[in-house]
């Protein structure tokens, strides 16, 4: 059962919702209809390090020409509404690390995210001085495989803490009744009945609204759900032997080549300039490889390498420069710790770097 | 009044907002705040930031890669 709470104090004062905006379209139609029955509504946003937005753009040169936003903020400027964002992405380890309810088809937590994200709403948002009545989600039943189902709803509900002050306006109509729509805050004819896949009634609904321009974010909202970023991450943790990571290890999995030719260590190949500027900021920490007899990228290397590890990757790194067809290529090899070493290597031929060392 | 700097170089969006939201949170209503960044994606989360929230920009200029943008706090 569902612990049902009971509206407190002032009953006349106005009510609040706060509601999760990640910046695709159904959190942003949640917010809208439940600020279309005079509640009004502020936004929360969570970093968690894994978060599309921004990043990788800023990092790409041909990106950083394009004008690119910020969509939860966009969504807020919409709306209307103020937007707090949070950075989780310590306590959101835990999460990606051990999820209770195990990963989505990638290395997405979805349903352990759900929850900490509802919980951390309901922590910030019922604080005495924040002042909140209750919490809003954009999920729709059957929108997700895993994470959006009938049977999901009631657990997020119990699990985050937020019983029934946790209201899905767009998909309401399927699920018991909350405080909200108990105390007459809300009124749960005008909430929807949305469900599965078809995201067509999302789609009438902004236009509706007279919202375009949204963002459709394909898979999730997260790098979690990409299969290669994910086969990284299990990569990082296979090769270091614990399941672990810092900010500086996922954001790097996000840009470059990344090559590994043994457990000790593995190259980070810059693409284009974008990604070698974005690498130059790691060189003081990373022991890393610079072409110095024609042009090529900057290459990271990310492990324990031996000299013979070093020699290797002076090759596969010579292979990604302008030098790929010369029989010898100067290498300049620079340690963490300020010695640096030239090599003079022979550039590996595309066949001899094996499909299974591209991660 | 005071003039508050905000170093917000290297860190890539929306690392540069979210320490521009906490910082503005400690700054009194009057108060500049210039941040200093690298990442061009602030010129047009910063001032959506302040069009959300209601404080003022004051300028934005970049040069050599570096972007310095300058806002006024207002009362919430
Ligand atoms: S896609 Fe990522 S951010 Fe979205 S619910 Fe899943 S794990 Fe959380």
């Amino acid at each position: 059962m569902t612990a049902q709470s009971k509206a407190i104090s002032n009953p006349d004062r106005p009510r609040r919702a706060v509601a999760l905006i990640s910046g695709g379209l159904d959190s942003m139609l949640a917010a809208k209809v439940i600020q279309e029955q005079g509640i009004e509504v502020q936004g929360l946003n969570f970093y968690t390090g894994f978060c599309v937005e921004g990043h990788t753009h800023a990092i790409r040169a041909k990106d950083r020409a394009k004008p690119k936003r910020n969509n939860a903020l966009w969504v807020a400027e919409q709306l209307g509404i103020k937007l707090n964002i949070i950075d989780v992405s310590e306590e959101y380890k835990d999460i990606v690390l051990n999820p209770r309810y195990g990963y989505g088809q990638h290395l997405n937590p979805c349903l352990d995210c759900k929850i900490f994200m509802v919980n951390k709403a309901q922590a910030w948002g019922f604080m005495e001085e924040n002042g909140f009545d209750f919490i809003i989600t954009g999920e729709v039943i059957g929108q997700r495989p895993k994470s959006q189902r009938k049977e999901t709803m009631p657990l997020i509900a119990r699990e985050s803490g937020a019983h029934d002050r946790l209201l899905r306006p767009l998909c309401a109509q399927h699920l018991p009744e909350t405080l909200p729509e108990r105390e007459g805050w809300v009124d749960r004819d005008a909430l929807y009945g949305f469900h599965g896949r078809n995201r067509k009634p999302q789609m009438a609904l902004a236009e509706q609204f007279g919202l375009t321009d949204y963002a459709q974010p394909a898979g999730g909202c997260c790098f979690l759900t990409d299969k290669s970023y994910s086969a990284k991450l299990a990569d990082l943790w296979s090769a270091r032997g614990k399941r672990d990571y810092e900010l500086d290890d996922i954001m790097l999995l996000k840009v470059g080549r990344h090559i590994r030719p043994s457990e000790t260590y593995k190259l980070i190949v810059g693409r284009e300039e974008g990604e070698n500027n974005y690498l130059e900021g790691y060189r003081k920490q990373f022991a890393h490889l610079r072409c110095e007899s024609h042009r090529g990228p900057l290459t990271l290397i990310d492990g324990a390498p031996n000299a013979a590890d070093i020699e290797q990757a002076a090759r596969i790194a010579a292979r990604y420069s302008q030098g790929r067809d010369a029989a010898e290529v100067t290498m300049s090899v620079h340690h963490p710790n300020g010695v640096s070493e030239v090599l003079t290597v022979t550039p590996y031929a595309p066949q001899e770097i094996p499909e299974r060392w591209h991660v | 009044m005071s003039e508050a700097q905000l170093d917000t170089r290297g860190m890539l969006c929306p690392i540069p907002v979210i320490r521009t939201q906490d910082r503005v949170r400690e700054l009194a209503a009057g108060d500049v705040l210039e941040i200093v960044a690298t990442d061009p994606g602030v010129l047009h989360d910063i001032p959506s930031w302040c069009r959300v929230h209601g404080h003022e920009l004051l300028e934005t200029s970049e040069t050599n890669n570096e972007i310095r943008i300058r806002l006024r706090v207002c009362a919430p």
